[in-house]
């Protein structure tokens, strides 16, 4: 992560993150880990009639799972569930070097770990919220 | 003779702009390790032990001359107490396997809460499979095991003490001939893990009094992929073998077999005998370049590492404050920035260190941290390189936002 301006992006997301709290009223929870480095959240969601009306997370890790999950709530609070699930599965594509200049730009912020691509290692820590997101998700359709 | 000792070691010097500070994880090798290997493959490759022809015989030296090799640099009894495996960690699975399956429900092993996970896994492994329980001898804050604390887990029932003699994470030296006197009181063995002690002390076995010890070749300039058991012969030849196959039998019928004499018990299969002969060739390295000299050097280069990171802000050590009781590992936390972002961080700069939990999250939990950043010295690391660590961790926190 040597580019400097999405090293910004992803420092400011880590010190000052928006949506690392928890939130009222949440009625779906899921716990991510990443067991070799130790990144730990709890992701909890509220969601009414498939909207994802509000997000928050709570735990610790590196600053690229941090970021990327507090990046990831910006943009899927308001949005339906299928909605955020077709940003997860652009945001894989973009961290494994498969996607589009214009499936990037909407991606908006999360664009700035497009450089993960390029860092095997951190690959885990970029999708630990996303990965977290899926699950409950997932979870939820099949129960439907 | 040592001014250009990175000379001797072809991907320092190739590749002269990084500084390699994770010899604990696995040691730069030697130009005479490599040619080694591969001049056993060029001139001597046929299956050891195995046909009567010329170069099968060189083989079989090559091999065994290895282990007689080994056993001289530990001070063994004879070369039939070398067992070659692949590493330290299938050292202690054959120890845990064999010499497990003779565990009892009731019966007790002890360990230390230090214990990297290969020296704690199998023994986990070995209780669930018996009835037998472990129990934890624990470290203080600066990891130190006093002798009482130790002694508290000993009791009629301990059958086995496991235990490292320089732990991965703090590296500190427990005082292994005492612990295994204590142990032999008691009427247990004593198994060392000598993955961090063997390349970096003089160990001898005898004057430890250990019943069994394991290395890895590869942390002292072998090749990767070739270890050692070391047993007293007494107790090998009455575990049962490990792993069943080729050239460990004496004879086989359709009901059963005998097993063949030690070593070759415990050695089924085709073995490494390229890799024992690099860990051959690494032996000799140790003695040609001065083992004494090398822990000279790492003394030295201890200490500078200790006041380098002590002038770095933020910074907290793991472990003791005296360099002497480091043995070359350096395992501490930044304020503030998640240790994957210290590793990163100093890759960019080219800076080689480990991050994460150093497989012996017991001891991370014990001592009440998540995750940290090893560095780790060797004797052909130079205080230029430990300077480039400490400017370069003084700089994470304001790369990652900080303000200071």
């Amino acid at each position: 992560m040597q580019n400097s301006f999405y090293r910004e992006i992803i420092n400011d997301h880590n010190l000052r993150p928006m949506h690392k709290k928890e939130i009222e009223g949440a009625n779906a929870e899921k716990r991510g880990v990443n067991p070799s480095c130790g990144d730990d959240i709890t992701l909890k969601l509220r969601v009414k009639d498939g909207v994802i009306e509000d997000g928050g997370f709570t735990g610790d890790g590196c600053a690229i799972s941090q970021a990327s999950a507090d990046i990831m709530l910006d943009m899927i609070i308001g949005k339906t569930e299928q909605e955020a699930e077709r940003l997860s599965e652009i945001f894989r594509r973009m961290i494994t070097g498969k996607v589009s200049d214009a499936e990037i730009g909407e991606l908006e912020e999360a664009g700035a770990l497009i450089d993960v691509s390029h860092m095997p290692a951190r690959v885990k820590c970029a999708v630990l919220g996303w990965h977290t997101l899926d699950a409950i998700v997932q979870g939820e359709n099949t129960e439907a | 003779m040592n001014t250009n000792i990175r000379a001797d070691f072809p991907l320092l010097r190739e590749r002269s702009g990084i500084a390699y500070l994770d010899s604990a994880a696995t040691a730069q090798k030697p130009e005479c390790v490599i040619r080694a290997e591969a001049d056993f493959y060029r001139e001597h490759n046929a299956n050891p032990l195995r046909g009567l022809y010329e170069i099968s015989q060189e083989a079989t030296d090559a091999y065994e001359s290895a282990r007689a090799k080994t056993a001289a640099f530990l001070n063994a009894e004879s070369a039939e107490e070398i067992i070659f495996t692949r590493n330290a960690t299938e050292s202690m699975n054959l120890l845990a396997y064999s010499q497990g399956s003779l565990l009892r429900p009731g019966d007790e092993i002890v360990i230390s809460i230090a214990e990297h996970h290969s020296n704690f896994l199998p023994w986990q492994m070995a209780a669930e499979r018996s009835g037998a329980v472990i129990r934890f001898a624990e470290c203080g804050a600066d990891g130190s095991i006093p002798e009482e604390r130790f002694r508290a887990q000993i009791s009629d029932r301990t059958r086995i003490v496991a235990m490292t003699q320089v732990s991965n994470v703090l590296g500190r030296e427990y005082p292994i001939r005492r612990f295994a006197e204590i142990a032999h009181e008691a009427g247990a063995l004593f198994v060392c893990d000598g993955a961090q002690s063997v390349p970096h002390l003089k160990v001898d076995v005898r004057e430890l009094d250990v019943d069994f010890l394991a290395f890895s070749g590869h942390k002292m300039g072998g090749p990767m992929g070739i270890g050692v058991l070391y047993g007293k012969k007494k107790l090998l030849e009455k575990m049962p073998p490990f792993l069943r196959g080729g050239e460990m039998i004496e004879y086989v019928t359709r009901e059963g077999a005998t097993w063949a004499e030690l070593p070759h018990k415990f050695e089924a299969g085709t073995v490494n005998a390229a890799g024992a002969v690099g860990l051959a060739a690494a032996i000799d390295y140790y003695q040609r370049t001065g083992f004494d000299w090398m822990i000279r050097r790492e003394e030295e280069l201890s200490r500078c590492a200790m006041e380098a990171l002590r002038s770095v802000p933020h910074l907290k050590l793991i472990g003791s404050d005296r360099a002497e009781e480091h043995h070359g590992i350096f395992t501490f936390t930044l304020e503030g920035v998640h240790p994957h972002d210290i590793a990163e961080i100093l890759s960019a700069d080219g800076i080689c260190v480990r991050a994460g939990h150093h497989c012996a999250q017991p001891l991370m939990q014990h001592l009440g941290v998540r995750s940290t950043v090893r560095a780790s010295l060797m004797f052909y690391n130079t205080e230029e390189e430990i300077g480039r660590l400490a400017e370069s961790l003084r700089s994470v926190r304001r790369r990652m936002g900080y303000a200071e």
